[in-house]
């Protein structure tokens, strides 16, 4: 897979940001989940095809710089705020994905006219109607990500992403074992009680207003349960809920051609 | 020298089984606890240290486990408040208060205040971060965990220490008005002690502070590089540590005769001893430990203290479970032959753990009694330490100039300028020593 991009660092006030960058057009901001960022996949590369795709690696999530004072998801969420003032991106076509989907909905809430488009992928961030957000913190970070899909067998870049290769080396799993306990300790810090969501956040998105938003689910996530997401459609104002059948926590992957066909005609 | 006898107090009535199965004490279901059976192990428990204080121990040591069979003292205070009163001279040591995980430290000041006042000025404190499995338990983020406990000591002492009212902003704990009328009896405050494993940072932190650290049974290899870590970062702050700086935990079993005493060491594999006290992900829970300490697991084994799991995968079904027991029984003479317990009639015993404390020259020693033993031995035992083992150690103590941190202050050597000493006795690192 054609990996055309480059890593850049990006100061936001006191914290050096590490940013990958690739592709041309209109910029998609993309923000990752709690694992950290996934890896650049099939999807990036198809959309990157038209969009100059940016995705920061949060703070302290690896090769970023932690942020002492960001202590919950407000303050984070108030980080990217700057970051998109400050790098002239208003208002910004925001993708966000599981807790990358819940920092874009606090920005939405915050300051919808910031915002362009946004995408949210199983996001967590509201409290689900029905069901409960699968606690990451109780299983190691493998056996977490393995129920992040829904069919294993039948998702190729399943094997891949977060550092995977079957030439895997012991230096590499350590490497991406490390990076693992740097998400999972970044994560911690603005999502540990209540884990992963905002209480009052179904009161804030009633501010989100002239806001396109596509919101892609699928039926079987076990992570972020899909009532979560059909809570986000009726919240949000004008939104749209695509939900994928026979597919789990990270459609980008499992579903990647309805994935990549679904956010193309949302964007274009 | 000060002999101390600690014990967790451990519910043995689960089926070992379902231990083996988790491979791990912390998350077997309470209903399989009956509060029937907990109470009487409970008072059985007191009742054992009520006895260490008529034998003359120094001390009796307690410390603070949740959610697990491992250790039924959830809230060790209310064990340490009936010690205050019941018990006449042993020095009731708490090792320690999980601060992060109780989360309030002011009502922790208080509750130890009246120990301390209860007890006549027996008390002595000991502070830890508490294991990984408790800042779940407890939902104390670990993210914070260390910074919960250096916030939470540095308010207690200024709760014992300082006039109220005041109040405390600080970055996780606030109080718009401390005023305790109940403090110390002990001035400034009581002893401090620092407990701990494996984590470099304590045992830096406990020396910047002339805490004496107390080695949770480590190996001997490895707490006396851990002792010269903080022999070294006492000397940066101009002290030579010696035995009152530091103090070492060892299981022991004694009996009438060496084999009795061998059998019943046995006792300590009970569901897999501590090799099973939690899963690896819940012994280090995200932000836990330091991006040092991440990086050394990342290549490394988890714990170089204890015999890892025979299995490195949960056991499918009850004939893997009935294989992984069997396999951690099988280990147990190589486990005895490493020193993970020391066994045998006093007399055995007192030469074994002369090589202990000739090694590690520990101001504080504390015998360590658990496993499912039938009480008429667990007594036998701890009259046998009492009547027969105390004395010797004693002697020992005298002879190798083994001051405890009541007979020297920690951190009263001052070096003024002169090199520091190692500490210790790396020469006669020797385990088989203590097989005989």
């Amino acid at each position: 897979m054609a990996e055309d991009w480059t890593e850049e660092k990006v100061r936001v006030g006191e914290t050096e940001l590490c940013v990958l960058k690739g592709g041309q057009g209109r910029p998609l901001l993309y923000l990752h989940g709690e694992l950290g960022f996934e890896g650049w996949c099939k999807w990036h590369t198809e959309l990157a095809r038209k969009r100059t795709l940016l995705v920061p690696l949060h703070p302290g999530f690896g090769r970023s710089q932690a942020a002492d004072w960001i202590m919950d998801m407000r303050d984070l969420a108030a980080f990217y705020t700057r970051f998109v003032r400050e790098q002239g991106l208003a208002p910004v076509d925001l993708a966000g994905f599981s807790l990358g989907g819940w920092i874009a909905a606090e920005m939405a809430a915050a300051n919808s006219a910031q915002l362009h488009k946004m995408i949210l992928v199983g996001a967590a961030g509201l409290r689900p109607p029905q069901g409960e957000i699968m606690d990451m913190y109780t299983v190691t970070a493998r056996r977490f990500l393995g129920r992040n899909v829904h069919d294993p067998e039948h998702t190729p870049e399943f094997a891949t992403i977060y550092g995977g290769s079957p030439e895997q080396t012991a230096q590499q799993a350590a490497t991406q074992w490390e990076a693992f306990e740097d998400a999972r300790a970044a994560t911690a810090r603005i999502a540990w009680k209540p884990y992963m969501f905002t209480q009052s956040m179904s009161h804030l998105l009633d501010n989100v207003t002239g806001l396109p938003t596509l919101i892609v689910w699928g039926r079987q996530d076990n992570v972020v349960p899909l009532a979560a997401g059909q809570l986000y459609r009726d919240k949000i104002a004008g939104s749209r809920l695509v939900e994928f059948d026979h597919c789990g926590h990270m459609p980008m992957i499992e579903k990647s051609d309805e994935f990549i066909r679904a956010v193309m005609d949302f964007l274009d | 020298m000060l002999l101390m006898f600690f014990t967790e107090r451990a519910y043995h009535a689960v089926p070992e089984e379902e231990i083996f199965k988790l491979r791990s004490f912390f998350g077997v279901p309470n209903k399989l606890f009956d509060p029937a059976k907990g109470a009487q192990l409970l008072n059985e428990y007191i009742d054992e240290k009520v006895l260490c204080d008529e034998l003359g121990f120094d001390a009796v040591m307690l410390n603070e486990h949740h959610g697990t069979p491992f250790c039924m003292g959830a809230v060790m205070d209310v064990e340490a408040s009936i010690l205050a009163r019941v018990t006449k001279h042993v020095k009731i040591t708490l090792l320690g208060n999980p601060t992060p995980v109780v989360a309030n430290p002011l009502r922790l000041a208080e509750e130890l205040s009246m120990i301390d006042m209860i007890s006549g000025g027996r008390l002595v404190s000991g502070f830890i971060r508490g294991a990984g499995s408790e800042q779940l338990f407890n939902n104390a983020n670990p993210a914070f965990n260390r910074e919960y406990f250096d916030e939470a000591h540095d308010l207690i002492l200024a709760i014992w220490t300082r006039p109220g009212p005041f109040r405390w902003e600080g970055k996780h704990f606030h109080y718009r008005f401390i005023n305790p009328w109940v403090l110390p009896l002990q001035k400034p405050h009581p002893p401090i002690w620092i407990p701990g494993l494996i984590s470099v940072e304590t045992v830096i932190w406990a020396a910047q502070h002339g805490y004496p650290y107390i080695a949770l049974a480590t190996m001997l290899k490895p707490t006396l590089e851990l002792f010269n870590v903080y022999a070294k970062t006492a000397a940066e702050k101009g002290y030579q540590a010696g035995p009152e700086n530091f103090g070492y935990l060892q299981p022991v079993v004694v009996a009438e005769t060496d084999e009795k005493a061998y059998e019943l060491g046995k006792c300590f594999m009970f569901g897999g001893g501590f090799s099973h006290f939690a899963r690896p992900e819940w012994m280090f829970p995200p932000g836990y430990n330091s991006k040092d300490a991440t990086r050394r697991l990342a290549s490394q084994a988890a714990n170089p203290n204890l015999p890892s799991s025979p299995f490195q995968r949960d056991p499918a079904n009850d004939e893997e479970v009935r294989e992984l027991k069997r396999a951690l029984y099988a280990s147990y003479d190589e486990w005895h032959k490493q020193g993970q317990v020391v066994s045998g009639s006093p007399k055995t015993v007192v030469k074994k753990l002369r090589h202990i404390l000739e090694v590690l020259r520990p101001g504080i020693f504390s015998f360590w009694l658990d496993g499912p033993l039938p009480l008429q031995d667990r007594r036998t035992c701890v009259r046998l330490i009492g009547t027969e083992v105390l004395p010797e150690l004693r002697g020992i103590g005298k002879e190798l100039g083994l001051e405890d941190p009541f007979t020297r202050a920690p951190g009263s050597v001052h070096l003024n300028g002169r090199q520091h000493q190692p500490v210790g006795n790396a020469d006669l690192l020797d385990p088989s020593t203590l097989s005989s």
